[in-house]
């Protein structure tokens, strides 16, 4: 195959003011970040609530959280972001409609639309794990706490929740790194971040291959790091006794 | 606030159902492809031959890592200069073909997680018995391992093949006509994109809602 390589492409002018093709791959990993991080706290937030209800005995509460988790797990991502981004701005008061769609940057409505797309989606799956979660620990916890007289509330908060959360923290790392990697959805409806810098890269230069194997790279040691600080923080919470994690 | 209006759907009927073929189409193809080299991964990754585990796990963790998107957008350019490679000369590979490509290889990695954690789950006397009757490692895996670990993982690799349907909705990014890309173009025409987006998400969820309640029952039916 006759393709030229050039690595140096990635300090090349773009033609645009001074930026070089890294600065693009940067400003692109700043809001892939951005993305991740908010719409995870999103996700952690309104999917341990969610978990919670499933969990409850109550009827209303846990129907409510599943008949959510079977919404959101079985409309795909892309359809959910068309629904944020194109939608839901239709519906809303006319006043809320011009500010999306007028007095918003371009990059911030886009932004808006994709934390609260993944946010959602991936409450759905964090609600799944704290289910898990709070439903293999042993009954006696429970009755333990009841017979301490604990409220309901108190028995999450003091007895289930903290140790469940530790139990779900494999799980857990795996949906935060998914939601690394489905942020690049974000590059169709033109939000500027990793893979979308990578695309215009790639035609602004013609050095396709370096513009894709950088991408790639980057996402592969995001996710590598990602995962070795989530095993740290895992083995530093580790509950002694349980798991194997006697410490 | 709008109303909506649902008019238009019927007369795009023909064009949506075009569009569906074209999604099913290439989720089969993906499966079917993903399955069959996800298992190779799998019996690699479980050799004992440490060059072919070792492949089978970077491959595995590769593409594990990055998103599904990034390897659409990327096959669609590449997989034609790789035709143009090895056949030497320029062909039109289009855009079905790339993003069939690109499922397969992406899914074979998750497939072969599953394939791997049904072959580790039947246990080594069935090998060891396959042995002591005289059959070879390959007729063992083949005629006794695998049909009995294909059985056991049946409701978690259509489980992953569920995401998948939902997942070939991306081919958005390189233009391909399937269901979503095709609701999406009609309904812009008839200036109707919200109510074309509702249908969409409506079929989307009533195919992996009920597929996936089917492979629930399944799995109760086939828990020993």
């Amino acid at each position: 195959m006759n393709y030229n390589w050039d690595w140096n492409v990635f300090f090349k002018s773009t033609g645009i003011g001074t930026e070089i093709y890294l600065d693009w791959f940067i400003s692109g990993l700043g809001w892939t970040i951005a993305v991740a991080l908010a719409g995870w706290i999103i996700a952690l937030i309104l999917g341990s609530v969610l978990g919670v209800m499933r969990t409850l005995p109550n009827k209303t509460a846990s129907g409510i959280a599943t008949a959510y988790v079977e919404l959101f797990r079985n409309v795909p991502l892309l359809v959910q972001l068309f629904v944020w981004y194109f939608l839901v701005p239709d519906l809303l008061p006319e006043r809320a409609q011009i500010w999306f769609k007028q007095d918003l940057s371009p990059a911030t409505s886009a932004y808006l639309s994709v934390v609260v797309c993944l946010g959602l989606f991936t409450a759905a799956r964090v609600c799944e794990q704290v289910r898990t979660g709070v439903q293999a620990l042993p009954k006696g916890q429970n009755y333990a706490a009841m017979a301490m007289g604990f409220q309901q509330a108190q028995i999450y908060r003091y007895v289930l929740l903290p140790q469940a959360f530790r139990i779900i923290i494999p799980p857990l790392t795996s949906e935060f790194l998914n939601i690394f990697k489905n942020s690049s959805v974000a590059s169709l409806i033109g939000l500027m971040e990793l893979l979308a810098q990578t695309k215009q890269t790639a035609e602004f230069s013609a050095n396709l291959f370096e513009a894709f194997t950088l991408a790639t790279v980057i996402y592969f040691v995001l996710n590598m790091s990602l995962m070795k600080f989530m095993g740290w923080v895992e083995t530093r919470l580790r509950v002694p006794g349980m798991m194997g994690g006697a410490k | 606030m709008m109303g909506f209006d649902f008019s238009q759907i019927g007369p795009a009927l023909p064009g949506l159902i075009d569009g569906m073929v074209l999604t099913l189409k290439l989720l089969l193809l993906a499966v079917s492809g993903g399955v069959a080299l996800g298992t190779v991964l799998a019996l690699m990754r479980l050799s004992s031959n440490r060059l072919l585990s070792g492949a089978s796990k970077f491959y595995v963790n590769y593409f594990r890592s990055i998103p599904l998107l990034l390897v659409i957008t990327w096959f669609y350019f590449v997989v034609p200069l790789i035709f143009k490679w090895i056949s030497g000369e320029f062909v039109a590979v289009g855009a079905f073909t790339s993003c069939l490509v690109a499922f397969m290889m992406f899914e074979a990695a998750y497939y072969a997680e599953i394939v791997r954690a049904g072959v580790q789950s039947i246990s080594k006397g069935q090998l060891n018995a396959a042995y002591a009757l005289g059959m070879t490692y390959g007729q063992a895996m083949r005629l006794i391992i695998l049909p009995q670990a294909f059985r056991k993982m049946m409701p978690l690799l259509l489980q992953q093949s569920i995401i998948l349907f939902q997942d070939t909705s991306l081919v958005y990014a390189v233009g391909l006509m399937d269901f979503l890309n095709t609701a999406r173009s009609k309904g812009d025409i008839v200036g109707q994109p919200n109510e074309f987006l509702i249908l969409a998400g409506v079929v989307y969820f009533v195919i992996s809602f009920g597929a996936s309640t089917v492979v629930k029952r399944l799995q109760k039916r086939l828990a020993v």
